[in-house]
This record gives structure tokens, C-alpha cells and sequence, in this order.
């Protein structure tokens, strides 16, 4: 199939960036997105230009390092990641805009690829069981029922990947927040420091300079670990607990 | 004072904001459709509604000055927070596309926004009557029979069809603010959980649908010569 | 015969080695502790777990990872589970049991002692992941809940969903995220090692590349812990991240720490199969695919009917003929190698004829398509997502796939390796699969490493070691600094026509055909021979665009496969000289009368460790024996 592909190319953060059109062409059904852009890119290299930067890693959907706009939906049609994204899902001749995630507090680093480093700054702020090694009791001491169990797995299976914010038209991080308040929250282990990590957490991400959220639900109908927006309420619910236990 | 700092200081806090003074608001539109609605039980019975309500100014003006209030705090909160939204993606997408956003969500500005100039237009059409010179008493060289007269004012001012279009246009947008507005409440106080998840939408359009229709039904009335 | 390869295995009983151990090693103060500085590279279960806790302890720990966050390292993709020995089922599982069974299952080539401590430990690995609130799976009661693996009659593997890799690395992560907050670590993102400076024969510090400035620079410590992962990528195609590479280690084997068993590669039976040339990367399918699927091929050469109209009659359910009593469930290696033979053989499937079919129609005649749904739906949606085809419909094509390297740079007991103060953890190190690794075990080594030895045994060279340590003034420094530079100028001064990542698939391709699962002296001749004249080529032809001072993937790749091509090499030299066949080496000439690998323990009962001569010079074989105390050496039989 033949493709046109309109990409953003910026050099680095502090020049401008733009559109590019590009012809991909002879693109097999087959072939999944990320390869489409080698193929495009081994195209670009052989005419002398630099290829396309872009950011990927385990091809398997669950590192979290891909993170493309495609058509104005980051990670693309797809439920998926972007590496998980395949050619089929488009038709023959059709026309692709592609562009990195979009938030200020994700600052552009060159072409496709942003710099995500505000989501670990947020978990260091908290995001964590204080736990030492080798002082923990046996694992099957802590009884957690399987329903409790299941549901901090849903959140925890958070990849990371940023495209809540990407999407959010606020560009609002809360889903990610949310994930792992909610992941870290629902378990016994993480009783003790609960308010603590939310307070931490929530400062962190005002601080880092993302939105707030306005429900639009664009976070969750792009994640690919299928996060519900549910853990942005339980979030809004262990802020305001946590702020009035600590003041009053 | 120290926990109002803290609160307004964190995103999450300036939703609590909007969130409260919103339900104050949302409160004040049932009221005051509860009193509207009157005007189908004849003229002698929403006249001596307007009458009581204004037998005692110390309390009206306490409400107002709250209503006031909230408005601003509601107001100046949405600001905010749209500033720091704003400010969280200064380079926009080329192309923009939506998944699942609600019209309703996409359109809070707006809606918002219509819905003030509405209200600002409001005061003045029939708390200040500065638009129309028929809204005074017979004796001042208007149409009403005292100044308590609510029932005429109404139906002189609801028998002009561009402005009671205006009316059920702007009715309807603020119906369409609040159906997003209810169902954020409650992800605001994080009081949603998965059975809520799937009828506060739900429940948050049906009151907004029951507020227009009962506010719509007003004009429409009269319009159609159900109230004479 | 030059290098000093002493194990420094602890006295005593097995059992009773570690804890002795444990009790001999140096300790180090409190307060001396924060006078010492470690860097540790890579930040995947091993590297995660062990900057933690060193951070934890007291140490002055600066991290480094080349992904743009220490949550992205390939440990992220493990899908089945970990193992401990637990006995949480009463059936009979012990520390011994699961010792032995990895043993067994390493087929006879790992050290004794290294692999009874990874199982003592193992035990201590599950309860501090739930202290950091990893959400393995429970059952009803609140009990953790166990499954199954190959190699093993007990149940003993402790999982989270199909994402145990996930859960487990972003608890080391957070683990880790804690001592960044603390200030006991530093962590870089972004930062890639490209060499080891050793100062008068001990690994003192490492020269970087920043990925987004190109900046190089020099860090001093008291000594390095690298945990940088496999080579996989050796064979481009592999179920691998496309960032994991080879250059930290390689270049650590090229400064003089000794390369152990590179030949011990794991090939993985159940991978989605190569759809086409522009394929970057292989993607697994869960092993547990094999307990309701029946694996087949036609009888007869090139039949090209779709599967639905080949009668049953001619269909050759070879894993069933060849091994009645285990049949669809052989373990990975022999599973693997079948379905090669019967691909040879041009009866494979698909296009190309690299595949064979994983059938699940009479398991849904006999359980019902909501039952195979509920157990595998996910991994049906996926290979959907992926091929197109619904596997409810018809059968899966699967074929095997580069997943996992036991071959690493050697490590005595302390994880050190033959230069003194570098360290060597997870699958970077070559000490506890023997020449096999079972199912969920890697995440149980990376873990162990991290966690539970490094921190013990860190201390056995440093408390001799205080007030040692350089600063980046000194000339090896300056010295290693400008060999980076000198070679990154010579990869931006080639300016050739072709592309790197056509000199890898290229290499790939050659390693996996002369390499790959089974060798000969034949094809491993061919591979020496045609391995130098592709490296040449690279050099004087390879396309190399842009500048060193900015974000460059071309030039990351560049250094990577470099590499890669010298290492193939290594690689194919050691599968040359190991004249047996055992666990993921399978030499053609050393094969049962039925086709079974055929252990030569007289001459090879012991850890190949290499030794880097120079360019020109052929490296030197040396030998570490493996010294059987307690296991009695047998014969893998799955008939």
C-alpha cells in the first residue's frame, strides 16, 4: 500500500518544528507502524537526509516507550500502543498526520520523541512502599482478598506511556496519578503512607505543570493498559481526605 | 485558613471550588424554577410569591450577596483552572481529533460563557426592567398593575418569539453546562465508584433535561397561548 | 591459560555455604558506607533491585539507563511469573527441589553453589515484592495463589496477570524512585555506557554518551555494577527490546573481564512468526499456548491447501509422534529444534515456509470456544492484532524465536567478575542457567542478584578497597574518553551508502542459519569466514548520517552493531569449540541415534571463559571446571 504521511520534524527543543510530507511507499499490509517508519527512514537514509527520531523500545506494548499522535489520537486507531498499531488499520493511499505526545511539562527533544521525565519525578515524589529489604514479613501473612488484589492489579498495570496527557485536552496527567494512588491505596501494604503519597504525588503534578481534569475521558479511551477514569475520582477522594486529616 | 490556602493552591482543590459553588448554583436554578413554575397556577398565585419574597430585604439581599458569591468564586476558579490548562500545552496538534469527549464537556466554556451573558441580560429584562419600558406600573406609564404584577411581565415579555427563542436557546445550553457539570461533581468529591460510574452520567442528564424542560415550558406557553 | 578464574565458592556443605558466606564477608560501617560510590548501569529487575538497595544501605549509588525512564528496561516484558520455593501448595516443593531442578534443567552446566543460593533466596524475593506492594495474583482466601511451568512437577510460580515482568520491575522501580527522593541515588536516563576504565587493573569508572547532547563524559567510583542484560539481538529478529544491545558488556570483555558461554542461547518455541522482510522484532506467545493447542505440520513437501482442507489423515503431529509421553508440552529446546527439522524438511507453513501450526480446534470441539476464550483471549486478541487471523477460526502459525542468552561475562561467587570491582548481575552474568534456562526464572535471578547478593557480597571488595578511588583527572580516564570519541568520529566519517540496521539483519540472519539452533563445524566455519568480511564491510561502507551533538539514532545504533559484529564472531568461536551438545547448544554432530543432545561431561563439564586478545589476535579459551558436590550428573530424557 502507498501512504502520505505528513511528520513532525523539530531539530531539537529550541528550534521550531513543522510538517514534513513524506510518500511511503509499497508499505505491506503486514507490516506494523513503527516498521512502516524504518521503512520510510531506511528510504530517507539512502537519499542522503536524516531519518525520523522517533521513540520505541519492547515492540510488544509494554514498555511504554512508543508514543506517537496518529491522526490526531495518540497511540492511533488502535486500543493499543503505537508499536502494537498495524498497517491494515488504514487504507490504501490514505493520508497519516504524525506527531509527538503534545503536553509543556513532556518538552520536545527532536522529531517524534518528548521527554517524558516529569512522570518519574511525580513517583519519586511518592509513588513508592517504603519497604527495606529484607525486612519483610512472609508474603502470605498479609491476607489480601482477591477482588482488593484485582483491582490494584488494574491500576498498577499502568505502562506509563503518557498518552492520558497526550490526549487530555488539558493535558492532565490525573489518570497516570490516579493509576498508582489507586494501585498503592487499595492494598494493605500501602495503608501507612497513603495520605502522604497522594499529598506528594498531587503537589508533584501541579508542580510539573500539567492540567487538571475536566472529564472529557480522552485518557481512558487511549490507554492502552486500560486504565478506568474511576482511579481519578479515588484519587479526588484520598486528596481531599488526606488535606482535611492533615489540618484539621 | 491555612486548609482554604492549601486547597485553592492544588488543582484538585480549585475543582472542589467549582464543584461547590456550582451545586450552590444548581441549587438556585431549582429554586428558582420552582418558583417560575407558579406561573401555572394563575397570576394571583406567583404574584404573592414575588410579594413574599420581597416583604423581607435583609434575607433576599443575604441570598443575593451569596449567589453573588458563588458566581464569582465559580467564575474565577473555571478561569484558573483554564488558564493552567491552557498553559499545559502551549504547542497545539495539527491535527486535533476526539475519542469519546462529550459535546457537553467540549462546550463548558462556551456554555458557560452564554449562559452569563444570558443571565446578565436576564437582570436586566425583569429584576432591573431597564429593557422594557412596559414593565412598570400603570401609574409610572407601563402595563403592570403593581409592581409585584410578575404574571404580566412575563407574558408581555414572553409574547416576542425572537426573545423567548433566546430564552429556550439559552435555557438549553445551560442545561447542556450542568449535564456535564452534575456527573463532575461527583468525580470532584471522588464519590463515583463502578455502579456509579454508570448512572451519574445518566442521572446528571435527566435533571438538566427536567430543568429545561420546566424553564422552556415558560415561553413556550405563552408563545402557544397556553397562558393568556 | 592466563587469567585467574578461582570461583571462590564458600566451604562447606552446600546448604550451609551462603550463610557461612554471609558471615565471612566484610562488612562495612554505617558511616564508612556513605564514603563509597558505586555506579550501576542498566535498570531492569537486576539493576533496579541492586541501586536500591545499595542507595538503601548507605551507599553513594549513580545509575545510569539508555531508555528514557529506569521503568522502560526489557525485565518489563516478562510475561509468566516468578519462582520461589515456597511450598505454599504442599506438594512437596523445598529449596533443594527447585536447586535441583534448575540444575537439571541448566542441563549440568551452571555452578552448584551459585544456583542452591539463587534458590535459598528466592523464597525472600517473593515476600520483600509484597512488601512493595507487587499485586501478585491471589486466590479467594487472600492466600497467593500459584501456576505451573515446564521443567518442574510442583506448582511454585508466582505471577500477576500475564504481566509479572511489568509488576515486578515497577516495584524495583519505585523501589528505586524511593532513594532518588532519599538522595542516595542519582539516576540518569537517556545516558548510554560506551566503555569501562579500569585504573591500574581495577573498574574504577565508565564513559557515557549522552543520547540527547552527545555529550561524553567520565564518572569515577569505587567500583561498577553492570546489569545491562542479553545479547539476543545478536540475531536482529528476537523477542528482545530493540535497544537491547551488547556494547556494555562486550566492551567491558574488550577491556579484559572474561566472556563465559556466549554459545548458550535460549530459543523460545512459541513466537509469532516473520510476516515479511521489513519485520524489526518477534513477539512471544505464552508458553502455557501448548496445554489446550496441538502442534502440526502437513505430511506432505510444499502443501500450500489451507490448513482447514488438509484431512487429518495428512497431518503429521510430529511433537506427539516423536515424544508420545510429553508431547505438545517438551520443553522449550527440543520443541524448538522439531519444528526447525520439519521447516528443513519444506514442510513448514506460511510464507516462506517458516512456521507450523498450533491447532486449538479439537480443544474447542472438546471444551467449547468460551472456555479457550476465557483462558487464552487475550493472547488470541493479540496474535489477531498482529496477524490478521483468527485463531479461533484456524490454526495459529508459530515459530520458534531468540528470547533469552544464559552465556554472560563471568562472575565469581560475590558476582564479581575476573577485573577486580566490576560487577556483574542478572542476565549480563552467565552463572546460574547452565546451558538452559527454565520458565520464570530469569526474573527470580535478576531479583536475587539485586536484592539479595550484591548487597552482601559489594562489601568483600570494597572494605579493603577505602580512600581508592580516582577522580575523572586520571589519565585512563582522559585515555578511554578519547578512544569514545575517536570511534565515534570514525563512524560519522565512514559515510557509506549503506544503512546500519541492514549490516544487523544481515548479521542476524547469518547467526541465525549458522548460530541459530542447531550448529555444526560446517555452518560455524561459514559463519567465521563471512563475519569479518560483513564487519569490513560495515566499516568502509556503512551510512553513519548527522553529528555526534545531538539525538542520533543512527549513531546509538551504530555503536551497538559495531559490536554486535564482533561479537557474532565470539559467539560462533565458542558454539565452534564446545564439541557437545546441551540445553541451547545444539551441535548437529553430537546428537543421540534419536536426535537428542548428546552431553560430552568428560571434556565439558566446565564454564568457556574468554579472553579478549586485540583486534587481530584470537582470544584465549580459558577454563573454569564445574566441580559436582552433591548433584549426580544424568541424562535429560523427555521421550
Amino acid at each position: 500500500m502507498n501512504l502520505h504521511l505528513k511528520v513532525w520534524r523539530q531539530k531539537n527543543a529550541e528550534t521550531k518544528g513543522h510538517l514534513v510530507d513524506y510518500e511511503a511507499r509499497n508499505i505491506p499490509e503486514d507490516c506494523s507502524f513503527l516498521e512502516m517508519l524504518d521503512l520510510v527512514n531506511e528510504d530517507l537514509l539512502s537519499r542522503g537526509d536524516e531519518p525520523i527520531a522517533f521513540d520505541h523500545d519492547c515492540r510488544e506494548g509494554i514498555c511504554g516507550m512508543c508514543s506517537l499522535t496518529i491522526n490526531g489520537i495518540p497511540h492511533g486507531p488502535s486500543e493499543t500502543t503505537t508499536c502494537q498499531l498495524y498497517m491494515r488499520k488504514f487504507k490504501d493511499g490514505a493520508t497519516i498526520y504524525i506527531e509527538p505526545f503534545r503536553a509543556s511539562a513532556f518538552p520536545p527533544l527532536r522529531d517524534l520523541t518528548v521527554n517524558r521525565s516529569a512522570f518519574d519525578r511525580i513517583q519519586q515524589a511518592g509513588g513508592f512502599i517504603s519497604a527495606r529489604v529484607g525486612a519483610a514479613q512472609d508474603g502470605n501473612s498479609i491476607l489480601i482478598p482477591k477482588t482488593e488484589a484485582d483491582r490494584a492489579m488494574e491500576a498498577a498495570a499502568c505502562i506509563g506511556c503518557g498518552a492520558c496527557a497526550a490526549a487530555c485536552p488539558n493535558a492532565s496527567a490525573m489518570l497516570f496519578v490516579g493509576a498508582k494512588v489507586t494501585h498503592l491505596g487499595s492494598l494493605p501494604q500501602g495503608q501507612p503512607e497513603r495520605e502522604r503519597r497522594v499529598l506528594a504525588m498531587v503537589k508533584k503534578m501541579d508542580e510539573e505543570g500539567f492540567g487538571n481534569c475536566s472529564n472529557y475521558l480522552e485518557c481512558e479511551a487511549v490507554c492502552p493498559a486500560e486504565i478506568p477514569v474511576a482511579v481519578i475520582g479515588q484519587m479526588n477522594r484520598d486528596y481531599s481526605v488526606a488535606l482535611l486529616k492533615d489540618n484539621l | 485558613m491555612n486548609l482554604l490556602l492549601k486547597f485553592w493552591s492544588s488543582s484538585i482543590g480549585k475543582k472542589w471550588l467549582v464543584a461547590l459553588t456550582g451545586l450552590a448554583l444548581l441549587g438556585f436554578v431549582m429554586a428558582h424554577l420552582a418558583g417560575n413554575l407558579q406561573m401555572f397556577a394563575g397570576a394571583a398565585k406567583i404574584n404573592a410569591y414575588a410579594e413574599f419574597l420581597h416583604a423581607n430585604e435583609k434575607p433576599l439581599w443575604v441570598a443575593r450577596l451569596g449567589l453573588i458569591a458563588c458566581f464569582l468564586g465559580h467564575i474565577i476558579a473555571t478561569l484558573t483552572l483554564v488558564r493552567m490548562n491552557r498553559a499545559a500545552r502551549p504547542q497545539a496538534y495539527v491535527l486535533n481529533r476526539h475519542v469519546q469527549a462529550k459535546i457537553s464537556t467540549r462546550t463548558m466554556a462556551l456554555s458557560g460563557l452564554t449562559v452569563l451573558s444570558f443571565i446578565v441580560f436576564h437582570l436586566l429584562h425583569y429584576t432591573l426592567r431597564v429593557t422594557d419600558p412596559r414593565f412598570r406600573t400603570v401609574a409610572e406609564g407601563g402595563q403592570l398593575e403593581s409592581v409585584f404584577d410578575v404574571y404580566r411581565m412575563v407574558l408581555l415579555g414572553f409574547q416576542n418569539p425572537l426573545l423567548s427563542g433566546f430564552y429556550i436557546l439559552s435555557v438549553a445550553l445551560l442545561a447542556l453546562h450542568l449535564s456535564h457539570g452534575i456527573s463532575s461533581v461527583f468525580q470532584t468529591f471522588g464519590l463515583e465508584s463502578k455502579r456509579s460510574a454508570l448512572w451519574m452520567p445518566k442521572a446528571g442528564r435527566f435533571l438538566s433535561l427536567l430543568i429545561f424542560i420546566g424553564y422552556a415550558s415558560i415561553p413556550a406557553a405563552v408563545l402557544l397561548g397556553f397562558l393568556k | 591459560m592466563s587469567l585467574n578464574l578461582d570461583p571462590k565458592i564458600p566451604s562447606g556443605p552446600l546448604e550451609q555455604k551462603w550463610e557461612r558466606h554471609k558471615f565471612e564477608s566484610k562488612l562495612i560501617s554505617p558511616a564508612n558506607k556513605r564514603k563509597f560510590e558505586v555506579i550501576v548501569v542498566g535498570t531492569g529487575l537486576a539493576g533496579a533491585s541492586a541501586a536500591a538497595t545499595l542507595g538503601e544501605l548507605g551507599y553513594k549509588v549513580t545509575a545510569f539507563c539508555f531508555q528514557d525512564s529506569p521503568r522502560r528496561a526489557h525485565s518489563i516484558a516478562a510475561q509468566g511469573g516468578i519462582n520461589a520455593a515456597k511450598n505454599y501448595q504442599n506438594d512437596g516443593d523445598s529449596v533443594h527441589r527447585l536447586f535441583y531442578d534448575t540444575i537439571k534443567g541448566g542441563d549440568f552446566r551452571a555452578r552448584e553453589a551459585n544456583v542452591h543460593r539463587l534458590a535459598e533466596v528466592s523464597v525472600s524475593i517473593i515476600d520483600h515484592c509484597v512488601a512493595l506492594g507487587v499485586p501478585f495474583a491471589r486466590e479467594y482466601g487472600g492466600l497467593l495463589d500459584n501456576r505451573s511451568f515446564g521443567g518442574a512437577q510442583v506448582s511454585r510460580t508466582f505471577y500477576a496477570r500475564g504481566q509479572t515482568g511489568q509488576q515486578l520491575l515497577l516495584g524495583a522501580y519505585s523501589a528505586l524512585n524511593r532513594q532518588i527522593a532519599a538522595g542516595t541515588v542519582e539516576m540518569h536516563s537517556r545516558i548510554e555506557m560506551l566503555d569501562l576504565v579500569l585504573v591500574d587493573g581495577h573498574a574504577k569508572g565508565i564513559v557515557t554518551r549522552n543520547m540527547v547532547t552527545g555529550e561524553i563524559k567520565s564518572w569515577a567510583a569505587d567500583c561498577v555494577v553492570m546489569a545491562t542484560g542479553g545479547y539476543g539481538n545478536v540475531f536482529y529478529l528476537s523477542t528482545n527490546a530493540k535497544g537491547s544491545n551488547v556494547t556494555a558488556t562486550y566492551r567491558a570483555y574488550k577491556r579484559g573481564a572474561a566472556f563465559a558461554n556466549p554459545c548458550y542461547t535460549q530459543i523460545h518455541p512459541t513466537c509469532i512468526p516473520v510476516a515479511g522482510e521489513q519485520q524489526a522484532k518477534l513477539t512471544l506467545m505464552s508458553e502455557s499456548l501448548r496445554n489446550d493447542g496441538r502442534v502440526w505440520v502437513p505430511k506432505k513437501k510444499g502443501d500450500t491447501r489451507p490448513a482447514s482442507q488438509i484431512p487429518d489423515a495428512e497431518r503429521d503431529y510430529y511433537l506427539e509422534r516423536k515424544y508420545p509421553s510429553f508431547g505438545n508440552l517438551a520443553p522449550r529446546d527440543i520443541s524448538s529444534r522439531s519444528a526447525k527439522e520439519v521447516c528443513d524438511e519444506g514442510r513448514g507453513v506460511g510464507p516462506g515456509g517458516l512456521g507450523v501450526y498450533l491447532d486449538f480446534a479439537d480443544s474447542i470441539k472438546r471444551l467449547g470456544e468460551p472456555k479457550i476464550r476465557e483462558r487464552y483471549g487475550n493472547l488470541f486478541e493479540m496474535y489477531h492484532q498482529i496477524t490478521g487471523e483468527n485463531a479461533y477460526q484456524m490454526p495459529m502459525r508459530i515459530f520458534p524465536a531468540v528470547h533469552y542468552t544464559m552465556g554472560g561475562l563471568w562472575v565469581d561467587y560475590n558476582l564479581m567478575s575476573n577485573l577486580p570491582g566490576l560487577f556483574v548481575l542478572g542476565e549480563a552474568n552467565f552463572s546460574d542457567h547452565g546451558a538452559n534456562r527454565l520458565g520464570a526464572s530469569a526474573l527470580m535471578q535478576g531479583l536475587a542478584d539485586g536484592y539479595f547478593v550484591i548487597p552482601y557480597t559489594i562489601g568483600n571488595y570494597l572494605a579493603p578497597e577505602g580512600g581508592k578511588r580516582p577522580t575523572t583527572d586520571h589519565p585512563a580516564f582522559k585515555q578511554t574518553e578519547a578512544d569514545v570519541r575517536a570511534q565515534i568520529n570514525r563512524f560519522l566519517s565512514i559515510k557509506g551508502k549503506r544503512s546500519v540496521e541492514s549490516f544487523h539483519r544481515e548479521l542476524g540472519l547469518l547467526m541465525w542459519d549458522y548460530c541459530g539452533m542447531a550448529r555444526s563445524e560446517k555452518s560455524l566455519t561459514r559463519a567465521l569466514n563471512r563475519i569479518p568480511a560483513l564487519r569490513q564491510e560495515f566499516w568502509e561502507n556503512a551510512n553513519v548520517p548527522g553529528n555526534n551533538e545531538s539525538l542520533n539514532q543512527s549513531l546509538e545504533r551504530a555503536g551497538r552493531v559495531a559490536d554486535f559484529l564482533e561479537f557474532g564472531e565470539l559467539m560462533c568461536l565458542d558454539a565452534l569449540k564446545r564439541n557437545e551438545s546441551c540445553g541451547g547448544h545444539f551441535r548437529e554432530e553430537y546428537q543421540t541415534p534419536e536426535g537428542e543432545a548428546q552431553r560430552d561431561d568428560e571434556h565439558f563439564a566446565h564454564v568457556a571463559a574468554w579472553e579478549y586478545q586485540g583486534e587481530k589476535t584470537p582470544p584465549i579459551r580459558n577454563v573454569e571446571p564445574l566441580v559436582y558436590e552433591t548433584v549426580k550428573l544424568a541424562t535429560r530424557s523427555y521421550k
